[in-house]
């Protein structure tokens, strides 16, 4: 058996990473999550660091999604801490933020682009409002210039500006993505978790999305972690990849250094299992 | 008092959970406090809340008035005066000034209140954010954690369909800088009249089993954008009985030729205004 390679973590990192440039945005420890008694997360350890994208790979069922939710705080893990780094450079655990306060951090500093997004859009209103809502959220409460905001940001995820005011219900499943993604970029967040953006997509429409997504993240320079079982994906957005399986991390590097050159035996499989065409 | 009923209908012990339920919304303005509502002898949506809260609050000395729409002398109203004339044998009015107890379906009187004067309104929907996310325990968060942004989204939702704030009724409002509070469906014309108001405001909500309160002199603002800020709707005609250009005016159909015409939503304060000489435009 090959041991995991895993990133060295301090644990006690607690706000000693104050005015350090160098230290890492989200630090995970630790982290184990189980649905009663089937184990979905089994010690986890991750570090995202600034400006950088992170995919994570693995079958269905090996823990990705609930990664995700326990990043955010939706799940609440059993064991672990998720440390973030905030603006002013202290590392807060996410798990033990008061909710008032872990909402408000979520609104400014996180983006989270769900799989389905349906699940992550008002359809029901209209693409600018959609758009503009993360902003009112946050106060702002000037109509023109929220308008502006938002056709500026249609424009940029490639939505013809004058379908503003049309709701996303009516929008193709590329549109609707990428209307997901506008709405979570509009805050300027420092960190967008993606759950398989381009999943459900035909491949010219996720070619374009993967160019979309690969411009935006250069330009905001954002860090973001990619969960995505489509290692073409991984290769060409990520920086850096994790493969998961049953609920641990097995290995983890640079991404080419993992596509290319597997050391895990599952990993191995999981590479030697894509088509060619 | 008519034998066989308790003073006001309702029992004693109920009328107790009932005020404790108002004493609790008074302290927390705008916060829509649980109650157990209870089966009155009327149908759900009919004003079962506000005749609940009326009943837990009716004295002996009371003098009650009730409106719907503005008028004295519609259906509802004369029902629900008749029913509190019969059970508690209070004394009613239809005058605005000489009532303590006003219960109000979708109007506040012209007529300004005074202090000692209460309001009671029938709340159809006592959650303004249920328009945009159905589920209850969200909402309670939202409200927890004074999580109002969405609440501009209609707002806006009607800019870009109409070209300005189009909600006209049920505007929603912020309460004493904290909950945002749906004001029962009375026009936005009344939404300055909640504001500062020297009367106490409760708001029943029967079906939805919620109470709310607005104290006296509590700050109310109604929500708008910068650039869009709240604004009364005007009417460019006058009340064809008394002549009133700054009240609240019903639109009547008076044929097929499109003739029509605009009286004073408010009956008590047209009636007054005519008794004191004042004509209708022609």
């Amino acid at each position: 058996m090959i041991p995991c390679v895993s990133v060295s973590f301090d644990a006690d990192a607690d706000d000693d990473d104050a005015g350090d440039g160098e230290a890492p945005l989200l630090a995970v420890s630790g982290l184990c999550f189980a649905y009663g008694a089937r184990v979905a997360l089994a010690d986890v350890d991750l570090t995202v660091w600034p400006g950088e994208v992170l995919a994570v790979a693995g079958e269905s069922g090996s823990g990705k999604t609930t990664l995700l939710g326990c990043l955010s705080g939706e799940l609440a893990p059993q064991a672990g801490r998720v440390g973030f780094l905030t603006r002013d450079g202290k590392r807060v655990d996410m798990h033990r933020l008061g909710e008032a306060e872990r909402r408000r951090l979520l609104r400014t500093d996180w983006g989270i682009v769900r799989q389905n997004p349906r699940d992550g859009l008002r359809l029901g209103v209209s693409a600018g409002a959609n758009v503009g809502e993360p902003l009112m959220v946050l106060g702002h409460r000037h109509y023109g210039w929220l308008r502006a905001q938002a056709g500026d940001w249609l424009d940029r995820v490639e939505i013809p500006t004058d379908r503003i005011d049309d709701p996303p219900a009516t929008f193709s499943g590329g549109m609707q993505q990428r209307l997901q993604i506008a709405r979570n970029l509009v805050t300027d967040p420092r960190i967008v978790l993606m759950d398989e953006p381009t999943g459900g997509l035909d491949v010219s429409v996720q070619a374009r999305l993967l160019d979309l997504l690969r411009r935006l993240v250069a330009d905001l320079d954002l860090a973001v972690v990619l969960v995505t079982h489509d290692l073409a994906v991984a290769r060409l957005l990520a920086d850096r990849l994790v493969v998961m399986k049953d609920g641990r991390i097995v290995e983890t590097g640079l991404t080419d250094q993992v596509l290319d050159d597997p050391q895990h035996a599952y990993t191995q499989l999981l590479v030697s299992s894509v088509l060619q065409p | 008092m008519t034998a066989g009923y308790n003073f006001a209908y309702l029992d004693e012990q109920t009328k107790r959970m009932i005020r404790r339920a108002i004493l609790k919304a008074v302290a927390v303005p705008g916060y829509q406090v649980p109650f157990a509502s209870r089966e009155m002898p009327l149908p759900f949506g009919w004003g079962t809340g506000g005749i609940q809260v009326t009943a837990s609050i009716l004295g002996h000395a009371d003098i009650l008035k009730v409106i719907d729409q503005g008028a004295d002398d519609t259906t509802n109203a004369v029902s629900i005066r008749r029913f509190f004339a019969r059970v508690a044998g209070v004394a009613t009015t239809t005058r605005t000034a000489a009532a303590t107890i006003i219960q109000t379906r979708h109007r506040i009187p012209e007529t300004p209140l005074r202090a000692g004067q209460i309001m009671v309104f029938q709340v159809p929907i006592p959650e303004p954010l249920r328009w945009l996310e159905p589920r209850e325990s969200e909402n309670r968060k939202s409200h927890a954690m004074a999580d109002y942004g969405a609440m501009h989204v209609k707002l806006y939702e009607d800019i870009v369909r109409y070209g300005q704030i189009a909600t006209s009724y049920d505007y929603p409002v912020r309460v004493a800088g904290r909950y945002l509070m749906a004001p029962s469906p009375i026009p936005k014309f009344d939404n300055p009249k909640l504001d500062r108001s020297p009367a106490l405001m409760l708001f029943g909500a029967g079906r939805e089993k919620r109470i709310y309160a607005i104290p006296p002199h509590t700050p109310v603002v109604s929500l708008d954008f910068e650039d869009h800020p709240f604004s009364l709707q005007r009417w460019t005609e006058a009340c064809s009985q008394c002549g009133d250009t700054a009240s609240f005016l019903d639109e009547i159909l008076l044929d097929d030729q499109g003739n029509r015409r605009f009286v004073c939503s408010d009956t008590d304060h047209c009636a007054a205004r005519q008794a004191a000489g004042a004509g209708g435009a022609p």
